[in-house]
């Protein structure tokens, strides 16, 4: 078996991808005050999310660097 | 009567069935001709009285009504052999190939199809939002499946040839599959499976995809016109349907006689590409039908398609009332809130204005005014809702004394009423503004030319529109949110987008120059037209008083602003001498004090972010800003007038020492070209990584060619007069640019075609003019002359090749970026920032969680930034932070 030695994690152009726990999850919900599929998606097959173990019905969370706000949060649905 | 109320919940789309075509039909058309001898329509024909009436002396046969009453009825045709209907062709591609041939089913395993529709039956919400990705993978599966779970049936694929043929690939060839059997096999699919592809089999089943029986529309969708000759002429539908009907019946005819097969389905075929082109005209793969004449049919598919269609044009195209079109004019006397109105246009457009006892004196004098004098009125709306045309009202006197509350007037408009000014193509949301009317003479609309930045309008004959808000709110609305002065700092980028143009800058720079003297009365004559009566003392007292050019512009800068900036005139000098600069380009605003520098383009001009106009709108306010724009620019235009301005042939004439210079260093450029060729044809150039070796030596004339037109440009900048007009106009950025003098006065250098030099023409040449292969500068387009000199005319052709790709450009340029916005805004116009300031979708579907990520309006950031620091500590620190 050949040891990976690189990860697209650690690239420079992939920005933070963060899996939300079932109570983070509830209250990222009630605090924008929409169902998950409101949120843009992702797909469960993306390089990513497979890495991170994301599976459809997932919320992740993605935090990268803006040109406007120097760092900003984004949202992802996971889906099938 | 009272009819129960209802409302609408959803509609659904879906396809007519056979039968439903037929319970719709008032009756079979089987006669392929419109009228009788006599005139009178054919009962059975397309034209039929059945199908409703578009003559006003007939009676519909169906429902009695006449024209206006009769809605109109469908009739139908019983087709001899069912044909396909194009606009499904590729769903039925689709159906066939991923179901099987012999028994119809879904080409999954049933395990499969269970689960799916289990997700259907028992969560509706995630079917809604998974169906089109999932049936999408069903149909890539299915399609790939060869051997049907069901049945074991080997399955055959399947050829679409465009539009409607479709064959089968067997093993001794391929064999035409026809639309009958295409049916049949569509039927067999149950309604299990048609289901889990997505479809609703009570709103469309498949096999109505393939035509049986074709509805035929009322007559009133097409009606036919009757020309002064007295010749009916039949709507190009009309055409297509007789044309279906007369192949049907000959298709019958011949079934009946049981004609051999090749006769059946040559007609078959014809039939099949008539109801294509009655669909569609514009099917790729089939000749477009055509009129007698050779004009190609509008059949219903064009109707609805593109810009003139129904959607596009009768649907979204909206028309209105209130509004007046005509060429635009400018005059600097207006403010820039403004609008110069005709009078003519002013007595046409009007205002409902409610009789209160508060305006009722003011109304009746209106009233009795009439239409036909300006301040006057058109109509009266009497509370019952009565109209009364005041054109046609011969004693207004009395009209006027009848006027009471609750009556409405619908006035004329005058000074100060408000309307939205609009000038095509409305790119961004500056062009349309709200103005305020001023009523004035002659017959063109008069705008202030600090507006024509937003509108991007100029005077060589455009045209501009202009809208009556009719409501109060309308009118509030446009007042506080469209004003023009509401719209000066664009939503584009942090800066004003409304600003000085060509004159007012070159006024400015030339009031602002250091050696600017003026008398009293020249100083009282330009602040007076900026309502400034504070005269400042003079800076010079004798041996007559003179105040500079200076003074003047400080006494219309606010009080407080503490201002630097490097002005346009800037040469960007390796080091910046900031307060001693030699070319007075930076410039100092001391507490409302023009203490150095130059007030050019960078400080007043259109879509300068960061300019002196820039900063008293962000500090002062709107209502100073524009102020500014309405007095100050006046002075600084008016200074323009006082001062005199022209440009003459001495302004790019250059000393003849100059001239040689530039001729000898132009003679150097081309001895270098002529090295380096020779050095390509014996073999000795060094090819460039990535390129060949003809590349190389192009990038290496190149840079030869526009080194030597730089040197040149940059000797005739040195050496032009400092008074030359066209100099100062170039400098101030207000007309021209440094490249435009150099190109007039020195050399006008390279001419291209495709970002290379000019390499097309004859063979191995441009113009016989030259030997074949000739790789030298003027065999390529370069040319030496300036334009004052003149060019010969081999250059001159050249440069008219490098003209002509210019324009070509722009056009193509324009129809591409005119596609492009209606893509875009189409695509965006529906996104809004909500309550909690994240952005969404018309479905509340979430885009950012912030707009734009910062949430920074980007009218009120400076230049897209939400602050702008350096600025802030200057204005904190005020006058200190300039010494
Ligand atoms: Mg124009
Ligand atoms: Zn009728
Ligand atoms: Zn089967
Ligand atoms: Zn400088």
């Amino acid at each position: 078996m050949l040891k990976k030695k690189f990860t697209i994690l650690d690239h420079e152009l992939v920005p933070k991808h963060i899996l939300l726990s079932k109570e983070e999850k509830r209250q990222l919900l009630e605090q924008l005050k929409i169902r998950p599929e409101q949120l843009p998606w992702i797909r469960a097959s993306d390089p990513v999310a497979k890495l991170i173990g994301a599976k459809p019905g997932d919320i992740v969370k993605i935090i990268r660097k803006s040109p406007t706000a120097g760092e900003t949060v984004a949202y992802r649905f996971v889906v099938p | 009567m009272l009819m129960p109320q209802k409302r609408l919940k959803a509609v659904s789309f879906g396809l007519l069935s056979p039968d439903v075509i037929r319970k719709i039909s008032v009756g079979s058309i089987i006669t392929p001709d419109t009228y009788e001898e006599d005139g009178t329509p054919i009962d059975t024909g397309p034209m039929s009285l059945r199908l409703g009436t578009i003559d006003p002396s007939q009676k519909c046969k169906t429902c009695g009504n006449r024209v206006g009453q009769c809605p109109g009825h469908f009739g139908h045709i019983e087709l001899a052999k069912p044909v396909i209907h194009v606009g499904f062709v590729k769903i039925i591609y689709q159906l066939l190939q991923a179901t099987c041939c012999k028994c119809g089913r879904l080409l999954l395993p049933q395990r499969d199809i269970d689960r799916i529709r289990k997700i259907m039956k028992e969560r509706p919400r995630l079917w809604a939002i998974i169906k089109n990705r999932l049936v999408a993978k069903v149909l890539k599966r299915a399609t790939k499946t060869m051997e049907c779970p069901h049945c074991g049936e080997q399955q055959v694929k399947i050829r679409l040839e465009r539009p409607t043929t479709f064959y089968e690939k067997t093993k001794s060839g391929e064999r035409k599959i026809t639309p009958d059997i295409i049916r049949a096999r569509l039927e067999k699919i149950p309604d299990e499976d048609y289901e889990v592809l997505g479809f609703n089999p009570k709103a469309s089943r498949p096999e109505w995809m393939v035509l049986t029986v074709l509805p035929v529309p009322p007559v009133t969708v097409r009606p036919s016109i009757t020309l002064e000759s007295g010749l009916r002429s039949e709507d190009d539908l009309t055409h297509k349907i007789v044309d279906i009907i007369r192949i049907n019946e000959r298709l019958k005819e011949q079934i009946d006689m049981g004609a051999p097969m090749a006769i059946i389905e040559e007609l078959w075929d014809l039939l099949q590409y008539h109801v294509t082109t009655y669909f569609d005209n514009e099917v790729s793969g089939i000749p477009p039908a055509r009129h007698r004449s050779g004009r190609v049919l509008r059949t219903l598919a064009q109707r609805l398609k593109g810009k003139e269609g129904r959607f596009r044009s009768s649907l979204s195209g909206k028309r209105v009332d209130f509004s007046a079109r005509t060429v635009i004019s400018p005059d600097p006397n207006l403010s820039i809130n403004e609008v110069g109105v005709p009078i003519e246009v002013a007595k046409t457009l009007t205002i409902p204005e409610k009789v209160t006892s508060w305006n009722i004196d003011e109304l009746r004098e209106l009233v009795i005014r009439g239409p036909y004098e300006h301040p006057g009125a058109n109509y009266i709306i009497r509370p019952d809702g009565r109209r009364i045309d005041l054109r046609y009202v011969k004693d207004r006197k009395a009209v006027a004394e009848a006027l009471a509350p609750g009556y409405i007037v619908e006035r004329h408009i005058r000074d100060g009423d408000v309307a939205l000014f609009n000038r095509q193509p409305s790119l961004h949301r500056m062009s349309i503004m709200a103005h305020k009317v001023k009523v004035l003479p002659y017959k063109t609309f008069r705008l202030n030319l600090c507006v024509c930045p937003p509108y991007n309008a100029d005077f060589d004959g455009d045209e501009m529109n202009l809208h009556i808000p009719q409501s109060e709110e309308a009118r509030a609305e446009a007042l506080t949110l469209m004003l023009v002065e509401q719209q000066i700092l664009s939503p584009r980028y942090g800066g004003p987008i409304i600003g000085g143009t060509q004159d007012y800058i070159l006024g400015a720079f030339l009031l602002s120059q250091k050696n600017t003297l003026l008398t009293e009365e020249e100083v009282q004559q330009l602040l007076f037209l900026a309502d400034v009566t504070e005269l400042p003392g003079p800076a010079i007292i004798k041996p007559k008083k003179l105040w500079t050019g200076k003074q003047v512009i400080s006494a219309l800068l606010p009080k407080g602003l503490n201002y630097t900036l490097k002005a346009s005139a800037c040469r960007k000098c390796s080091e910046c001498k900031k307060f001693d600069c030699p070319y007075d380009a930076y410039i100092v605003v001391a507490n409302g004090e023009l203490v150095a520098g130059v007030i050019d383009k960078k400080s007043i001009g259109a879509g300068e972010p960061e300019s002196l106009l820039h900063r008293i709108i962000k500090d002062f306010g709107i209502n100073k800003g524009s102020w500014f724009l309405d007095c100050a620019l006046k002075v600084f235009l008016n200074y323009a007038f006082l001062h005199g301005f022209t440009m003459n042939l001495d302004d790019v004439m250059l000393p003849k020492e100059v001239v040689n210079e530039i001729l000898k260093r132009l003679r150097e450029a081309e001895v270098k070209v002529e090295e380096l060729i020779a050095r390509y044809k014996r073999g000795e150039l060094e090819q460039m990584p990535g390129k060949t070796l003809e590349e190389t030596l192009e990038t290496l004339i190149h840079e030869v060619l526009s080194n030597a037109r730089d040197n040149v440009g940059k000797l005739a900048a040195q050496y032009l007069k400092p008074t030359s007009n066209a100099l100062m106009m170039a400098r101030s950025g207000s007309r021209g640019s440094m490249l435009n003098l150099t190109q007039m006065a020195a050399n006008v250098g390279q001419q291209t075609v495709r970002g290379e030099r000019i390499l097309r023409g004859y063979f191995e040449r441009t113009l016989p003019h030259f030997k074949r292969g000739d790789l030298g500068a003027a065999a390529r387009g370069y040319v030496y002359s300036s334009f004052k000199r003149g060019l010969n005319p081999l250059e001159f052709f050249f440069h008219a090749m490098g003209g002509r790709e210019g324009l070509v450009d722009t056009a193509l340029r324009t129809s591409q970026s005119g596609y492009m916005q209606r893509r875009l805004i189409n695509a965006l116009q529906d996104l809004h920032v909500e309550y909690d300031g994240t952005v969404r979708t018309a479905d509340d579907k979430i885009v950012q969680l912030m707009y734009g990520e910062d949430g920074v309006d980007p009218s009120k950031s400076d230049h897209g930034k939400a602050v702008n620091i350096e600025k802030t500590i200057e204005k904190v620190l005020g006058v200190a932070a300039l010494k």
